[in-house]
């Protein structure tokens, strides 16, 4: 099964990863066990073998699903993430991404189509005029980021299990799989329980304007029971699947639920 | 009085007897390791998004970047609990906190503060704690509950968000989390001085004697 359709067959994809995480800012990336004073801390007390760094992460990852596990078991479809009046909105809205506006993808709303796939009886693509055309509701909700820092802001879009209701999507799925236009292929698997909340939005405007580029145009999921990078922008198809393929920073190491 | 005889274990402990029972000493461990690396990869995360003017260097954080230092955070999270409440727990139903911690008075603390300052304040009986010894030491517990909460709240602000509340606002809870950790390496660095000036106290935290 292909996971990623813009892979190059015969390309080894552990070297390509490999090859692009030199390119990122962070050499460092997925060596969880870097710093020489906490390494020395960590052996002195467990008499462990931590300098076995693959095994740390295996235990880390390990951990992880552990947690992914409890953190859906605490989750509570009815619990609604806090709203804020408008005065409480946070200007500017930062940017945010793991590149710089510049490299923000600029894409042309008449071409644009959100495909449709998977587990739905509907898999027809949707313009965006026929998006426009759904329902909306506004919410203003804070958004939190992974790394600590948190904005409010004002979302208005189609609830995402109204769009899953019309489209026939199977909701007994697991996942709803999105993947965007971001350079480096960004793509984030949301699980269904979360996708079906009812604050979880598909979003086509941003303080009552059309949604900027900055923040996803055409279209960003809004999802304020979950951390922003759980947030996809510019996406470009949906599917809906039994199966967990990864995601942009789930793939890194980020805990994969980062439910908030 | 039932019986004025003495036995051999009785004579036999007298010279040395036990000042930190076992659960004591294996919980303190198991919470020093904890602790360790809650902060060091509390301080990765910490420095993704800094609340003030500064970072922490490198080479004392955990996890290598966020991620990293996320799933450390998350995993050590654990024991720190699970540790943690066990020690709360056997703490109050032994009565071990009422009787080594309390009473608190000023005046205590005030006289002892003063002796320890003047050089005055004597270790003879590792058993009874001074007034300094048991408000650093409550304090700490108290300390303790509110990173925990703080930490819960920040980690789970929707699911949780009574704890949110409890401290405000999300951004509140975040600094609260940061000044019990403030609290908590302020605390460990005058603990681990005094315990290095009264080496029989470590050694009583290792050995139980």
């Amino acid at each position: 099964m292909a996971k990623r359709s813009f892979l190059i067959p015969g390309v080894d994809k552990r070297l390509l990863i490999k090859d692009s995480l030199k390119a990122m800012p962070d050499v460092t990336r997925r060596r969880f066990i870097a710093g020489g004073a906490s390494l020395g801390a960590l052996t002195l007390l467990t008499g462990c073998d931590v300098i076995d760094s693959s095994s740390a992460e295996t235990m880390l990852a390990k951990v992880s699903k552990f947690n992914d596990a409890v953190q859906a078991w605490m989750f509570n479809p009815d619990a609604l993430a806090p709203t804020f009046p408008e005065s409480a909105i946070t200007k500017p809205f930062p940017f945010n991404a793991y590149y710089d506006l510049d490299d923000a993808p600029d894409i042309d709303g008449k071409d644009w189509k959100l495909e449709v796939r998977g587990l739905v009886d509907n898999k027809k693509s949707w313009t965006l005029d026929e998006l426009y055309q759904l329902p909306q509701v506004t919410q203003i909700t804070r958004h939190i980021c992974v790394e600590g820092w948190s904005a409010i802001g004002s979302w208005t879009g189609t609830p995402m299990r109204d769009f899953l209701k019309l489209i026939g999507a199977d909701t007994r799925a697991k996942y709803v799989w999105f993947q965007c236009a971001d350079k480096d292929g960004y793509n984030s698997p949301l699980d269904m329980r979360s996708a079906l909340h009812p604050q979880t939005q598909m979003t086509f405007k941003y303080a009552n304007e059309i949604l900027p580029r900055a923040y996803g145009f055409p279209m960003k999921i809004r999802v304020p029971t979950k951390l922003g990078f759980k947030n996809p922008k510019y996406v470009v198809s949906m599917e809906v699947t039994n199966d967990y393929k990864g995601g942009y920073w789930e793939d890194q190491g980020y805990n994969s639920f980062s439910g908030s | 009085m039932a019986s004025l005889t003495v036995t051999d274990e009785q004579v036999g402990a007298t010279p040395a007897k036990v000042i930190q029972p076992a659960w004591v000493r294996i919980m303190h461990w198991v919470n020093a390791l904890a602790m360790i690396l809650m902060i060091l990869s509390g301080w990765q995360i910490y420095n993704a998004s800094p609340l003030f003017g500064f970072t922490f260097p490198r080479e004392y954080t955990l996890g290598g970047w966020l991620g990293g230092g996320l799933l450390w955070h998350f995993a050590a999270m654990w024991l720190l609990m699970i540790n943690g409440l066990a020690y709360l727990v056997t703490g109050l139903a032994t009565g071990r906190f009422r009787k080594k911690l309390l009473p608190i008075t000023a005046s205590g603390v005030l006289h002892d503060v003063r002796a320890a300052l003047t050089f005055k304040l004597g270790h003879d009986d590792l058993t009874v704690y001074n007034y300094v010894q048991r408000l650093l030491y409550a304090g700490i517990i108290v300390v303790g509950v509110l990173i925990v909460l703080s930490g819960l709240a920040i980690w789970k602000p929707v699911q949780l968000y009574y704890l949110v509340m409890l401290f405000g606002d999300y951004p509140a809870a975040r600094y609260v989390h940061f000044f019990c950790m403030a609290a908590i390496c302020a605390f460990l660095v005058i603990h681990v001085l005094l315990a290095l000036l009264v080496p029989k106290s470590l050694r009583a935290m290792i050995i139980g004697r």
